[in-house]
């Protein structure tokens, strides 16, 4: 036990800034996500017959299948087509591309929740289309979402793990150079566990504040626990 | 009247330090029918949950069949298959069918053969008059039906006492003459029975006495003729004038939960 | 050329679905068990059990499955297949356990009660009453799980066991063409996923109670 716990110490500079580096890319694929998910929602719920078809293939194509895969098709067969990107930038676009795709489900509940009657309100005080989404749509949506969204985060944090397998140097990848270097690989992984655990709990605290936070008072308690 | 099937001696039940009864004690004779009124909140259901051993009472003994039931080392289990229980909101089992809801008892408890089984829960749904309602499901029947196929669940394991907490007062109006009419006839068969209810058509036809329970404590308790004719407390007298001006009008079928 | 492309990536399939059909399983004992020590058990367990979902479930999947790779390797002489399969079964019961635990509570109670009150005891009010609906409940919740599961399985990879991934990526380095090679991945997983969605779904439909839930 103090034996870990020494090397734990001496390899804690080394796991700090490979957390650093988990943080960037769950703040980026986080980032990235949200603006796929929401275009990806919006299509599906409101835009023209192929836009709607883009987005379910989009959905679809990307939740049922490893993120794993998704990371290594972006980052080794890309180039098979001539398309070259670096580690950093394929594994952004993967998380992102990833996350998206959960993210645009969750709005989709969001956006069903709301209904057709506040779209036939927004349209009869004779707002366009777009603007009932933009003043009267979203901003309902993007609260009623937050319950089913705070999982996200979480769950994105947990799988920028996997990019270690090509090469990022982030916290999972700093545990397989300690353990490569202390030879004792259970104590480095279990260090890179205690440090997940810290910063999954810090994320899921802060979250819970900010659920609180934007709650709008008497709507939609009972459908943004279950419905979504 | 033959003698006591259920004696409850000065029984109390407290919640941390909130009392929700104290010091009850009353006898049901064999055949007998007890009806218990009294505003919500007196711990009446909880009365009953104590009596068929869902709740532990904290002081005094309940004896079933001049045995106690609530000495320790008593098989709670075998208890509870001779006291028959109908709960407020039927509680039917959601995954069976009306007739494998009364079979379950007689199988997985008693053991019994599966044929056997099955012809004495026919005969039960039969007893309830929901025989053609056999293959259904809870979600597939009326408040009322399931209530009549909850009461035959109960009367399946062949109970010396028959519990029935506020048994109508979830249903809809037109509903609540069908269960009602099962438990009068269940009354006139010799069943012995403990009700709880606000039904008060229904407690002054049917009740050879009447329980009046407020705030934790029996206040009075007499035959029907003297409880609704000339009640000897204030507080008796000031409830069932309460209950009767508001729902005297719809006796016996009217939606009678004041609380 | 083209048949022994399709050769390899079903031998990775094969490992895949049994990588998949070791943990999902194990996972569902390993969670049923204690969700039920959770619901019904005496004062320390369920703060224990919590525990081991709270951690579980605060570590990625991968951490996990290299710690619980070197653990298990190191004290029994395991494949990489054996010891990654039942690492992911280990790290899948902590989900299922909250799977479970949210179904088993939602139906307890009442219906609890109702099966007390006709003489059962608690083990048979929980095997005949309780669990009977609370299972078909899970059914979706479990769905999601099996199909998460059948995903990870992908991580094995780094374990080295041969799976679609490792395939693909042997593939990719014969035939020169690594997008041609992890897109077949992709589609493969793609379909097992589906296959295994719309067969969990088949399930819950034959066994959805008549005008309930």
């Amino acid at each position: 036990m103090s034996n870990w716990l020494q090397l734990f110490i001496n390899s804690l500079p080394g796991f700090l800034d490979g957390a650093r580096v988990t943080l960037e890319l769950t703040a980026i694929g986080l980032g990235l996500g949200f603006v796929l998910g929401l275009l990806a929602a919006l299509g599906r719920a409101y835009g023209p017959p192929w836009a709607n078809a883009l987005s379910v293939s989009y959905i679809e194509l990307f939740r049922g299948t490893p993120l794993l895969v998704q990371l290594f098709l972006i980052y080794y067969g890309l180039p098979g087509l001539g398309v070259t990107i670096d580690r950093f930038p394929a594994a952004f676009l993967a998380l992102g591309l990833n996350s998206g795709a959960y993210q645009a489900e969750y709005l989709r509940g969001a956006l069903q929740a709301i209904g057709e009657g506040q779209m036939m309100a927004g349209r009869a005080i004779g707002m366009s289309r777009w603007k009932t989404v933009r003043f009267i749509i979203l901003p309902q949506a993007l609260r009623l979402v937050l319950p089913a969204w705070s999982n996200e985060p979480i769950a994105l944090m947990k799988a920028t793990a996997v990019v270690f397998l090509i090469a990022v140097p982030e916290l999972m990848s700093k545990a397989k150079s300690i353990a490569a270097r202390t030879y004792d690989p259970i104590g480095a992984y279990l260090g890179a566990a205690l440090v997940y655990l810290v910063m999954i709990f810090i994320l899921a605290e802060g979250i819970k504040r900010l659920d609180r936070r934007v709650r709008i008072p008497g709507f939609g308690d009972a459908e943004a626990q279950h419905g979504v | 009247m033959a003698g006591p099937i259920l004696e409850v001696r000065a029984i109390t039940k407290k919640y941390g330090k909130n009392i929700v009864f104290q010091d009850i004690s009353t006898t049901v004779n064999e055949g007998e029918t007890v009806v218990v009124i009294g505003p919500s909140g007196t711990g009446k259901s909880t009365l009953l949950r104590c009596i068929n051993l869902l709740t532990r009472v904290d002081r005094g003994q309940i004896y079933l069949d001049g045995r106690e039931i609530t000495a320790p080392g008593t098989d709670e289990d075998e208890v509870r298959q001779h006291i028959g229980m109908v709960f407020q909101n039927f509680l039917l089992f959601n995954h069976l069918t009306a007739l494998d809801n009364v079979q379950i008892g007689l199988r997985r408890v008693k053991g019994m053969p599966p044929e056997t089984a099955y012809q004495k829960a026919m005969a039960e749904l039969e007893r309830v008059g929901l025989a053609d309602r056999a293959g259904h499901y809870p979600g597939q029947l009326s408040g009322g039906q399931q209530q009549r196929v909850a009461i035959a669940r109960a009367l399946a394991m062949d109970p010396r006492i028959m519990l029935f907490d506020e048994p109508t007062s979830a249903l809809d109006p037109e509903l609540i003459g069908e269960v009602l009419e099962v438990m009068r006839k269940l009354a006139l068969e010799g069943m012995t029975m403990l009700v709880v209810t606000h039904e008060m058509g229904f407690a002054r036809e049917v009740a050879d006495r009447i329980i009046f329970m407020e705030g934790g404590r029996i206040v009075e308790e007499g035959p029907p003729e003297i409880m609704f004719g000339a009640p000897q407390n204030a507080r008796t007298r000031e409830f069932l004038w309460k209950i009767t001006e508001l729902y005297g009008k719809h006796e016996g079928q009217g939606r009678g939960n004041p609380g | 050329m083209f048949s022994n492309f399709f050769q390899y990536i079903l031998s990775g399939t094969a490992t895949t679905v049994s990588v998949t059909l070791v943990a999902l399983p194990l996972g569902l004992m390993v969670a049923l068990a204690f969700s039920l020590a959770y619901v019904y058990g005496r004062t320390p367990i369920p703060a224990v059990i919590g525990l081991y979902s709270t951690l579980m479930r605060g570590v990625p999947p991968i951490v996990l499955l290299f710690i619980l790779y070197f653990v298990v390797s190191g004290s029994v002489n395991l494949s990489p297949f054996w010891a990654g399969s039942l690492s992911l079964g280990i790290i899948s019961s902590a989900y299922q356990l909250e799977i479970l635990r949210g179904a088993i509570l939602s139906v307890s109670g009442g219906q609890m009660m109702a099966a007390r009150a006709i003489g059962m005891s608690r083990w048979r009010a929980v095997r005949y009453i309780v669990l009977p609906q609370a299972l078909r409940l899970a059914i979706p919740g479990w769905s999601n799980e099996a199909s998460i599961v059948l995903k990870d399985s992908s991580l094995v990879y780094a374990l080295g066991v041969t799976e679609i991934l490792r395939r693909a990526q042997q593939l990719s380095a014969t035939t020169q063409n690594p997008f041609l090679a992890y897109s077949a991945a992709a589609l493969i997983y793609f379909l097992l996923v589906f296959a295994t969605n719309r067969l969990l779904d088949w399930i819950a439909r034959r066994t959805r109670i008549p005008a309930h839930f």
